[in-house]
């Protein structure tokens, strides 16, 4: 028996497999907060919403349908909005994935693209109402336009940096 | 195209259940979310430590990032400051000859202050710079302005302490951890300063735009006094800020008060020092300190 190399067919590491994905949002989550950057505005794009969502519009089976639970929470405790925001937020948007999953049945590229910006501007102007229910309405939302306009922009990039994720996650040995 | 996925569980009992399982998980969890979400909206201490320990992992990999990369600043600063180029320089060079004219009255006016001050015995005192310390990074995806100061509890930093530049006001501390503490900026939406303008001591509140901006308000709001280029600082009403503490210069005038920005930039602010809360005690506490030999008078450059 040569256990040395790699055997034909074998599928890739049930590890690797589960981690990859979960890994990958969470790390985007914290990132923001370990860059020295001083923002006095929402500049950067919501890397974890971005690629939670990405991923589930790839691999809608991946996840049981309520992921967006413990990603959701992480991700408060570093976004800055108020813990449960995103708990609440991504679980109805990974809802909203798989009911649209059964309505479009053959989603292409351009359906990925619509539903993930539909699905981050409609998170990030909810959690800016959610973080300050006192402000204006108007101008809280004024506040998070260009951040969605960037955030839809970059659906796209962020979809081929899924599949790099899952290329990986899927290698053989 | 993505494949279409099976998200029918066929006849299998077992395969159903779960499936509507996660369903009900996921329902409820997100209503709870929510309600969670309402809660640490009305109550945000409550949720401070939990938060507060989160930011004791990245820290470290903050420090190191700093440390490399230096401090990225105002992105959007640079950005809009390039767009405005040919304007500014117009402005800024017809504020430079009147600066320049205003200077050398100041000056004068500097050392009159400080015969006088010397003449009465008055100390300067640094008012209470409990720690120094500098601004690690920021919160920069969501609507909420909160920056990470790299000292906590370890140098006695405690929630509700004001926190200040060089150049003026940066906000207050949100809660403290072991090693770091979160400050709550003072362009955050929810941040409202009592100020009052430098020249005739008017009162007003400034509250942050969520964008690097703060607007101003009058407490009376029949006319509108504010001209662009009027200083603000803290005026200690309320206590928390101590007063005369500069915060922000006025802009432009709006319908209801006027817009202004901050003075310290909390981009490009080096060291942060965090103050005592001003609070009655304080206050009183004040002549104790005065009499007191300790507290030698900082020497002041002298004037050109």
């Amino acid at each position: 028996m040569n256990r040395k190399g790699p055997r034909l067919g074998e599928p890739a590491s049930l590890w690797r497999m589960r981690l990859v994905p979960i890994a990958s949002v969470m790390v985007a989550s914290a990132l923001p907060l370990m860059l020295p950057l001083i923002a006095n505005s929402p500049v950067l794009p919501p890397l974890g919403l971005l690629l939670f969502l990405c991923w589930q519009l790839l691999r809608t089976e991946m996840w049981p349908v309520w992921i967006g639970l413990p990603l959701g929470l992480w991700d408060d405790l570093f976004s800055g909005a108020p813990i449960g925001t995103a708990v609440a937020l991504w679980t109805f948007a990974s809802l909203a994935i798989h009911y649209v999953e059964q309505r479009i049945y053959w989603r292409g590229f351009y359906h990925d693209w619509a539903i993930g910006a539909g699905l981050v501007a409609a998170i990030q102007a909810l959690a800016a109402l959610i973080t300050h229910p006192q402000a204006d309405a108007v101008r809280v939302l004024s506040l998070v336009v260009p951040q969605i306009v960037l955030s839809a922009l970059l659906v796209p990039l962020f979809l081929r940096l899924t599949g790099m994720f899952d290329n990986f996650r899927l290698k053989r040995r | 195209m993505t494949r279409p996925a099976h998200r029918r569980p066929g006849q299998s009992r077992k395969a159903q259940t779960s499936l509507f399982i996660a369903y009900v998980i996921a329902v409820t969890g997100a209503v709870a979310g929510l309600l969670l979400a309402i809660l640490s909206v009305l109550d945000p201490v409550g949720f401070a430590q939990l938060r507060v320990a989160s930011h004791e992992v990245t820290a470290p990999v903050a420090r190191v990032s700093r440390s490399v990369i230096g401090s990225i600043s105002g992105v959007d600063d640079a950005v809009s400051a390039y767009v405005k180029a040919g304007s500014q320089n117009r402005r800024l060079r017809k504020q430079l000859n009147d600066t320049r004219r205003q200077l050398v009255a100041t000056s004068a006016l500097q050392e009159e202050n400080r015969q006088l001050k010397a003449l009465l015995k008055l100390q300067q005192t640094d008012r209470a710079a409990l720690a120094n310390g500098y601004l690690l990074t920021s919160t920069s995806t969501s609507s909420k302005r909160i920056a990470l100061l790299s000292i906590g509890r370890n140098l006695g930093v405690q929630a509700g302490q004001p926190v200040r530049g060089a150049d003026g006001l940066i906000g207050r501390v949100l809660s403290s951890g072991p090693s770091v503490s979160q400050v709550l900026l003072l362009t955050d939406v929810d941040n409202i300063v009592p100020v009052r303008r430098a020249r005739d001591g008017l009162p007003a509140l400034s509250s942050g735009r969520g964008n690097g901006d703060l607007d101003i308000r009058t407490l009376n709001i029949a006319n509108n006094p504010f001209k662009p280029g009027d200083i603000l600082v803290t005026s200690g009403t309320g206590g928390l800020y101590p007063p005369n503490i500069p915060v922000a210069i006025i802009v432009r005038r709006q319908d209801d008060g006027a817009l202004a920005r901050p003075l310290a930039d909390p981009g490009k602010v080096d060291a942060v020092s965090v103050l005592r809360p001003y609070t009655p005690d304080n206050i009183e506490a004040r002549p104790a300190i005065s009499t007191a030999p300790a507290a030698p008078v900082p020497a002041r450059p002298a004037p050109q």
